[in-house]
């Protein structure tokens, strides 16, 4: 038996589930298939940073119109996920790095996205459990961070109230579109077919792309997430620093999670895990910009798998092989913030044929390897 | 060849001393600074070692392993007081930390001999100053020469509830009661195949009998009520209801709890091995074949680690992990010993079942605990907050299983990785979603194995 | 919480405090019998507001004995043995 719907959508991460949420509240019969449980890759796993600060350019409307979005996600989804505004604190430790978050400077101003420098003498004045190597900082008020395990669940949950239909435990395994309808079957032999398909899953998002006909360039992506015991509360900004190579925060029950380099995966299984070698690394790291979180134990550790692209932004647009085919995955370990406005501008593609928001930087055939 | 062994309890000596035997110096690794694994814990220097004191009739046993463990040591790469915190089956390595120093450790064949610890069922108080596990009590007598307290209650069932209660009356504490949560008819259908435990079922009976004799207090069939005490003065007294119904009621100022053990097998997990679920001692228990070969490439498993099965049974199992080990490696070993060492684990895995039904774990003790009821230690959380979050219209319908239910409520998140709860929270959970336990699955191993610190950080800018 | 010495109980005492008062233990104690055998009653309180902890397994295995020791850092009691004048504070 083939079940009909309007809109399919393949992948139920943060992104999917929203657009689930988003489709369903303007009418439309929307299906989500999750391989697994919803948000239990990317989505699921992920540092928990809801952070625009430092954002790739391009992707700052996105983040700018997702972090609104945060800010009532409560009334959304019944849930505010845990999400506290911190503020986002983005730590130079040279010369270099400095000019780097100046630079930025003029971007966030280019986006009204609210940034401030903290300069040399205030840093550590401001934040005195920094260490010495810290010598300057950019703060965005406006951000902060939430809980990565509520967000898809409590959005697929708000998606079901409004009418969607959310699978889990459907695996896709056959891709078909006849020039009118997509045609889907999942592992345990169900079949279902729409005339639009979104795709939003995620790393695997390359293997619905490639089954139309436009491959692209998309790798796994496994954060190295480290969690503490539980110790007093004093960290209270989101902090990262320039370069990425790590960051952290603390909840107020006291668990400081710190994030940095990558783990190993087999997207086949799925399997990843965090790699010994980089989690101490990341100690390292962490402890060298806050130096009283030495001594603190280490309780658990952990990856996922998300999409990484070359350039570092994901997919996002309609496909240029298939009509009614829309993607928005490899979100190249950005999408938890902008997750939520994904399924407000997917379904403005799918309904309105347009976005306000300019989407030219992710088009899928950026990078030449599409079947023409 | 490069060969690892993780542990250096019963199995773990028995597995090194095979493999020395044949010639291979293995690393060996334990967690403790004087081997000897839990069941023979030595007390530290400066204590008496008397064996026949702490280990009662096991002390032949004692000495033997602790002989054939010293005699070893020297002939091995001996690395004690060395916590193995992941292990990477993919790069054959182990990774090590000890005393603030991390240190890899490639291995070609790895015996894992990781041992049990207490399964637990909360009981309102059981957080309490003067609450301990039944092994944890034990191990206060043994290699500290101390008891959990002065007027001291045990609870649960299984030989070791015997056992320590025996232990801690020979030493001169007060013991005020015995409840076996077990119903005495239950210990009575098995008591056939318990004969098969020939010397350990008649020790059994010896501490029964001699703690009946000794007028202690004994109930069996009970249901334990609450650990009655206030934050000021601990552990005052215990309640619970009797096997007609009544509510009894004892002071005491502590009480060690414990039914039955459950494998300490993070380090199985970490390294890929799948697991099963075994209703006879309801346990989650590594897959491996009858020598301790697991489905990973050069991973063995013997001991209380690999599913319980007691120190006797993890004696053998060591020797015999190691012969499995040495034969897949290519070496020759003896067919006869292979045989014999194969014929004495079937032997006790029949009594082991036996004793598994005499003492079967009392899942609905777990599920009939109070909404208000302490579940994970750790985390802060109740039972009613994990029921709720069963119940809770997810997605995905009501949280179906043990990591869904972590990922929403913590259960599990906290400093012991659910070492503690685990056991508890999955009947909790299979009662509230009214599915089999093995359906509710187990909490899924993360690293590190246990805490381990950040580092100072390096001075230099 | 408070453990009875029940045997061997003659051995060399040594000095060491908890939160800055003099505790008298035994050598060869951990940190946990040198402390629940004097009047320490607890090593630490749950951060949940669930009370004071006191250990429970013994082993290593629960995680709920750790103390912090002047110069060592953070360790498990059951796991660590008292030595003259260390200084000990709870959690």
């Amino acid at each position: 038996m083939t079940t009909d719907c309007d809109v399919l959508i393949q992948g139920g991460g943060g992104a999917g589930c929203s657009a689930a949420l988003h489709l369903a509240q303007r009418g439309v019969r929307v299906i989500l298939l999750e391989r697994g449980l919803v948000g239990s890759q990317a989505s699921g796993v992920n540092y928990g940073g809801v952070r625009q600060q430092g954002r790739h350019p391009a992707e700052l409307p996105i983040a700018r119109r997702s972090r609104e979005i945060w800010g009532r996600l409560k009334d959304i989804a019944g849930t505010d996920a845990e999400f506290v505004v911190t503020g986002h604190l983005k730590l130079a430790r040279n010369d270099a790095e400095e000019a780097d978050l100046v630079a930025y400077l003029d971007v966030a101003r280019q986006h009204d996205l609210p940034l401030r420098m903290v300069g040399r003498n205030a840093i550590h004045q401001d934040y005195p459990w920094l260490g010495p190597r810290v010598v300057a900082g950019s703060f965005a008020p406006e951000d902060g961070s939430a809980n990565p395990r509520l967000l898809s669940p409590a959005l697929a949950n708000a998606a079901r109230a409004a009418g969607a239909d959310i699978r889990e435990h459907a695996e896709v395994v056959a891709h078909a579109h006849d020039g009118a309808r997509f045609h889907l079957r999942t592992a345990n032999g169900a079949a279902f077919t729409a005339p639009v398909l979104v795709n939003t899953a995620g790393f695997w998002g390359g293997q619905v792309a490639e089954a139309f006909g436009e491959p692209v360039p998309v790798e796994p992506l496994n954060p190295n997430m480290l969690v503490t015991e539980p110790i007093r509360y004093f960290i209270e900004p989101n902090l990262g620093v320039v370069g990425g190579n790590v960051y952290l925060r603390q909840i107020p029950r006291g668990n400081v999670i710190i994030g940095g380099g990558r783990g190993e995966s087999d997207p086949a299984v799925p399997w990843s895990r965090p790699l010994p070698e980089v989690s101490v690394r990341a100690m390292e790291r962490a402890v060298e910009i806050v130096p009283a979180i030495a001594g603190a134990q280490v309780i658990r550790s952990w990856s996922g798998i998300d999409g990484g692209m070359p350039d570092h932004i994901p997919v996002i647009g309609p496909s240029r092989t298939t009509p009614g085919l829309f993607h928005a995955f490899g979100f190249s370990g950005h999408g938890f913030q902008l997750g939520p406005a994904i399924g407000a501008l997917m379904t403005e593609l799918v309904l309105d044929g347009r976005t306000d928001i300019p989407l030219d930087a992710f088009r899928i055939d950026r990078f030449g390897t599409t079947a023409t | 060849m490069r060969v690892a062994v993780v542990g250096a309890g019963p199995a773990g000596v028995r597995a090194v001393e095979r493999l020395v035997a044949a010639g291979v110096s293995p690393v060996w690794i334990d967690e403790a600074p004087d081997g000897g694994g839990r069941i023979y814990q030595r007390p530290p220097p400066g204590l008496m070692r008397d064996a026949r004191l702490l280990y009662g009739f096991e002390a032949k046993r004692a000495t033997a392993v602790h002989d054939a463990l010293d005699a070893l040591k020297p002939k091995v790469d001996w690395r004690p007081e060395t916590l193995v915190w992941h292990i990477r089956p993919e790069a054959r390595t182990l990774h090590t930390l000890s005393r603030g120093r991390q240190a890899d450790v490639a291995y070609d064949a790895a015996i894992l001999c990781t041992g049990a610890m207490d399964r637990v069922i909360p009981v309102p108080g059981w957080a309490r100053p003067g609450v301990t596990t039944l092994g944890a009590a034990q191990i206060a007598l043994k290699t500290q020469g101390c008891g959990i307290g002065r007027r001291v209650a045990f609870l649960g069932t299984g030989p070791l509830l015997w056992l320590v209660a025996y232990q801690y009356a020979k030493a001169g504490a007060d013991v005020v009661a015995v409840l076996d949560t077990t119903p005495f008819a239950t210990k009575l259908r098995a008591a056939p195949g318990l004969l098969l435990g020939g010397m350990t079922f008649a020790k059994g009976l010896y501490y029964t009998a001699w703690l009946r004799r000794r007028g202690i207090r004994i109930a069996e069939g009970a249901t334990p009520i609450a650990i009655d005490g206030g934050d000021e003065n601990g552990v005052t007294g215990i309640a619970w209801r009797d096997a007609a119904g009544r509510e009894q009621h004892i002071a005491c100022d502590a009480v060690g709890m414990g039914w039955g053990l459950k494998p300490e097998a993070q380090l199985a997990d970490l390294a890929r091995v799948p697991f099963s679920h075994d209703p006879l001692q309801a346990n989650w228990v590594p897959v491996r074949d009858g020598a301790g070969r697991t489905p990973v490439a050069g991973i063995y498993l013997a001991g209380d680690g690999a599913g319980i099965g007691g120190a006797e049974v993890a004696e053998i199992a060591g020797a015999r992990a190691a012969l499995a080990l040495l034969q897949d490696a290519g070496e020759r070993i003896d067919p006869i010993e292979t045989v014999t060492l194969d014929r004495r684990l079937a032997s006790q895995a029949r009594f082991r079942a036996a004793l598994e039904r005499a003492f079967p774990f009392p899942a609905h003790l777990a599920r009939d605990l109070a909404d208000d009821t302490l579940l994970c230690r750790c985390e802060g959380l109740r039972v009613g907050e994990l029921r709720a979050a069963a119940r809770a219209e997810a997605a995905t319908g009501p949280a179906p299983e043990v990591n869904r239910a972590k990922a929403f409520t913590r259960i599990g998140m906290g400093r012991c990785q659910g070492r503690v709860c685990g056991a508890a929270a999955a009947e909790v959970l299979a009662a509230e979603l009214d599915c089999d336990v093995a359906a509710i699955g187990r909490l899924r191993g993360q690293p590190p194995v246990k805490p381990i610190p950040i580092p100072a950080p390096v001075d230099t800018p | 919480m408070k453990l009875v010495r029940l045997r061997d109980a003659a051995r060399p005492r040594i000095g060491l405090t908890l939160d800055g008062q003099a505790i008298e233990a035994q050598q060869g104690d951990t940190l946990l019998t040198a402390l629940l055998a004097a009047e320490a009653g607890h090593l630490r309180d749950s951060e949940f507001g669930d009370g004071h902890r006191a250990g429970f397994c013994l082993m290593g295995a629960c995680q709920d004995c750790w103390v912090a020791v002047e110069g060592m850092g953070r360790v498990r009691a059951c796991a660590t043995l008292a030595a003259q004048g260390m200084e000990v504070r709870r959690g």
